[in-house]
């Protein structure tokens, strides 16, 4: 089976076409930011886009991937290897604690982003509520969310601190 | 050697914490160090003496390359940068940025100049290295200074030799050495042979730096790992992975003490991608290795789907039977008797006969799960009796020790590379998941990756003890609180002695500032494991006595402020290792003025106030909150205001608040697991609803940065958060809830 992802055809051979997308991008592709934390779609560490919207990778089968393009953390940077805006957001306002949740964190936002570019609390609040962060970083994970939007789009006043 | 278990490693971190502390005048710490020292220096897997709260800077780093300057283990300069080396496990404390940041000080580099490594796990060489208690800084505080200002001392003097000039001419300023008189500058590059060549100065030579002119600690400095972590490179224990690897699952019986009689081996040997499936015996020390099957496949999901596939009989006659709902009904019966007392000050009887008011209340807070966000995992390596571990564990002395038990070699050994951890919260202080890792890899003769599922992080954890408190006080003639006794019913897992966090010393709060206090402390029989979790005692007694000290001040008549600011009484230190009175009082008032306490509310809206000492910390907390007429909680604001001394990272520290503030208000809100016939009903996070974004509060902290020696916060901001919040609905509501979660009296978090 092949699947596309961050921009790149990758084989996974004979893999059972049932293995979540989340084993198969750790230990079959070596694209380890993307995270376990409960198996059942629960807390989000294991958030990918397909085709720009989040999915929990660790209940989408390989098989459902099909023509879609996957995007995980790794796939996120510029080609010139420049951090995205909320990538960088995440950095300069020092978000993570132990950072286990937060490349599913920046997936969730990242989806947020692409499809409404300048979200208000309330949208952020709800396209963030499917992500755990067990250390409890949602103040900054909200302003960084802001932060990003502003950065993409500068036309954005935001009500970034 | 004396049997190490788990229960011993919790209340030993909770003496080094000063979560346990009597107040007059014998801290628990030297007692358990002078008693239990062998064991202790096993826990932690430390190397020689005198290694318990200060050690000096390691020396003898010696270098093969001239060129390289390593005058101790935290410095590295050569001609290539600069390298600061972090000791300490990083379990989201930030320890991996603060403890870099006191060297750097004294170094007086630039801190972009700076390149941050974990150290090698080397006890002889760097003391304790582990994450607990809220303790890196203070007990690193000290020798991490003097290690930078050594490698600074070192630099001066090389340069003196290559100008040629007395080195008290010259001055540091952001990695350079410059003589001012003419005007010649090198950077510490430049001359790290040089300095390499110097000899090592004495401790007491050095002049360490006055507070005023430091100009990186107390800044805003953002974690060394972050770009690493937004680019999704292999930091966790999770992420490792070794040439040869497989990756094994382990299943244990559901109900702890149970035996492995029978399973289908040959049927999961047959499925696809299984490699090998075995049964293990197990140690007969639930700190290390339980009985179980293990499987070993050729990635984890074909391991995931043989462990749901697996038959396993099990023999149970040792088994846990731990029912919450009988605690709860043998509670119930106790809390009407008096029990051993543990704390009998001044005649609480004879207070409650003169007194004006009584009041009393029975407070319940269930087991809880350390539920860290990356599960337990572990790869290990075994060859020619010598084993490889790669562990996310915040006792890596503690884990040689104990996997080399278990394998059968000796700890020189065993290699361990430290790597982050995806949260700890205590849980990663117990090593039963690198003792199976290393188990495993030994007996299938490959290097193995031990992967737990959230079901077996949830089954096999070990636990927040529930407990329950009888509490009833009193108020005398003039409003003051007269009488106070805690008829307290907890956990022991054999022999009577409380479960780690589970035991109530004299300098609980407010032990030490009543004149007249009884705990009486009863322990029920409890198979399932037990330890240190966030704050241990803190996290839940906070809960009790924060509460019942605003009920008695409502019995009274009187604004709770007041009467906690009484309680506290005249600024004086109660013992060694315990509070300041007076720095209490000052969190407290700055708190509640931040809060604006006092003013008009309106209905259905109240303000609450807690204050607590653990960790060596001062923390008191004001919320705001209204609710609705279907006990729908809004938490509006929390405001924090903690003494803990000069802050090292602004930026770390006030993350650590916030953070300390919603893990409270996710536990105090929703969080339990409970027990029947000996196993945990609750599987998953389905069952374990832990706050989201939508129910975060405004935090608004404020740091009192006082001249006071510097200590950690991981998990003093903790305890005083669930009794500012029961109190508020108690101010908004009239209704005094006593059981943790609150979920259980029908109220939400909106």
């Amino acid at each position: 089976m092949n699947i596309k992802i961050n921009d790149e055809m990758r084989d996974l051979g004979d893999l059972d076409p049932q293995t979540p997308l989340l084993w198969a991008l750790r230990d079959e592709l070596d694209l380890v930011g993307t995270k376990f934390g409960c198996g059942i779609s629960q807390c989000g560490a294991c958030t990918v886009l397909v085709d720009n919207v989040a999915v929990k990778s660790c209940t989408y089968p390989i098989a459902s991937v099909g023509e879609s393009e996957v995007t995980t953390i790794e796939g996120l940077a510029e080609p010139t290897g420049e951090l995205n805006p909320v990538q960088q957001a995440w950095v300069d306002l020092d978000v993570a604690q132990c950072g286990y949740c937060q490349s599913g964190q920046v997936m969730a936002a990242e989806a947020l982003l692409r499809k409404n570019p300048n979200p208000n609390d309330d949208e952020i609040d709800q396209a963030m509520a499917s992500n755990i962060c067990r250390c409890g970083t949602y103040i900054r994970i909200r302003e960084a969310v802001k932060s990003a939007a502003s950065m993409r789009s500068p036309g954005n006043a935001g009500d970034v601190r | 050697m004396t049997q190490l278990n788990y229960s011993d490693i919790g209340d030993l971190f909770e003496a080094v914490s000063g979560t346990r502390n009597d107040v007059n005048q014998t801290s628990v710490l030297p007692r358990i160090v002078k008693l239990d020292r062998r064991q202790f220096l096993k826990m932690t897997g430390a190397v020689g003496g005198g290694l318990m709260l200060s050690f000096g800077v390691p020396k003898a780093f010696a270098s093969t390359n001239t060129n390289t300057f390593q005058p101790n283990g935290y410095v590295k300069i050569d001609g290539s940068g600069i390298v600061l080396y972090a000791k300490n496990p990083e379990i989201g404390q930030g320890v991996k940025t603060s403890l870099p940041m006191i060297v750097a000080e004294e170094l007086d580099v630039a801190w972009e100049d700076v390149t941050v490594e974990q150290s090698r796990i080397d006890q002889a060489a760097y003391g304790m290295q582990f994450a607990g208690g809220s303790t890196a800084i203070p007990m690193n505080w000290t020798a991490l200074r003097t290690a930078g200002a050594t490698a600074r001392k070192m630099l001066i003097d090389a340069a003196a030799k290559r100008w040629n000039v007395s080195s008290h001419a010259i001055t540091t300023d952001r990695s350079h050495v410059v003589h001012a008189a003419s005007g010649q500058k090198a950077s510490y590059l430049e001359l790290a042979s040089e300095a390499a060549a110097i000899p090592v100065p004495s401790a007491d030579s050095l002049v360490l730096k006055d507070a005023k002119d430091f100009r990186i600690l107390g800044k805003r400095v953002t974690g060394v790992d972050n770009e690493a972590l937004m680019r999704g490179q292999p930091l966790f224990g999770i992420d490792q992975s070794v040439p040869g690897m497989k990756y094994a699952v382990y299943q244990k019986c559901p109900a702890i003490g149970g035996k492995v009689k029978s399973a289908n081996l040959d049927e999961i040997k047959a499925m696809p991608g299984i490699e090998d499936a075995f049964v293990l015996e197990g140690n007969d020390n639930a700190a290390e290795l339980l009985p179980g099957v293990a499987i070993v496949a050729v990635n984890t999901w074909s391991a995931i789907q043989a462990k749901r596939a697996l038959k396993i009989e099990w023999e149970e006659t040792e088994a846990s039977t731990d029912s919450w709902s009988r605690a709860i009904d043998e509670a119930e019966a106790l809390r009407h008797k008096s029990g051993p007392r543990v704390v009998d000050t001044g005649d609480v009887d004879k207070a409650f006969e003169n007194s004006q008011k009584q009041a009393s209340g029975f407070y319940r807070y269930a087991f809880t799960s350390h539920a860290q966000l990356e599960p337990q995992n572990c790869t290990a390596s075994f060859s020619d009796g010598k084993l490889e571990l790669w562990a996310p564990t915040q006792t890596p002395g503690a884990a040689i020790m104990s996997a080399a038990t278990v394998v059968g070699i000796q700890p020189t050994n065993v290699t361990l590379h430290q790597t982050r951890c995806g949260g700890g919260f205590g849980r990663r202080l117990y090593n039963d998941f690198t003792c199976e890792s290393a188990a495993i890899a030994k007996r299938a003769g490959v290097p193995v990756k031990l992967q737990w599922t959230r079901e077996d992080d949830m089954a096999y954890d070990l636990y927040r003890a529930g407990g329950f408190h009888q509490m009833h006080g009193s108020v005398d003639e003039n409003g003051k609180i007269s009488g106070w006794r805690d008829r307290f019913i907890t956990f022991t897992n054999g022999g009577g002695r409380p479960v780690s966090g589970g035991g109530i010393s004299q300098g609980v709060f407010p032990g030490g500032l009543l004149d007249n206090v009884r705990v009486e402390q009863t322990a029920l029989e409890w198979k399932n494991r037990c330890a240190a979790w966030r704050a241990p005692g803190s996290n839940v007694f906070a809960f009790v006595v924060g509460s019942f000290l605003h009920e008695l001040a409502h019995a009274a008549g009187r604004d709770h402020l007041d009467v906690l600011l009484e309680v506290l009484g005249e600024p004086r230190q109660l013992g060694p290792r315990g509070m300041h009175t007076g720095r209490a009082a000052e969190v407290v008032r700055v708190a509640a003025k931040e809060a604006g306490w006092g003013r008009e509310l309106g209905n259905g809206r109240g303000m609450g106030v807690s204050f607590y000492y653990s960790h060596a910390g001062h923390i008191a907390e004001v919320a705001e909150v209204s609710v609705s007429e279907d006990k729908q909680v809004t938490v509006h604001k929390v405001t924090v205001a903690a003494d803990v001394g000069p802050i090292v990272n602004m930026s770390g520290a006030e993350n650590q608040v916030q953070g300390s503030v919603v893990d409270a208000l996710s536990t105090m809100f929703n969080l339990a697991v409970s027990f029947e016939n000996g196993r945990v009903e609750q599987s998953n996070f389905d069952k374990y609803s832990m706050l989201r974004m939508p129910s975060t509060p405004e935090i608004d902290v404020h740091f009192l940065q006082t001249d006071n020696p510097p200590t950690g916060l991981g998990e003093p901001a903790f305890p005083p958060l669930a009794p500012a919040v029961y109190n508020a609905i108690f101010e908004a509501t009239g209704h005094r809830a006593r059981t943790m979660p609150i979920s259980d009296e029908g109220f939400s978090l909106a």
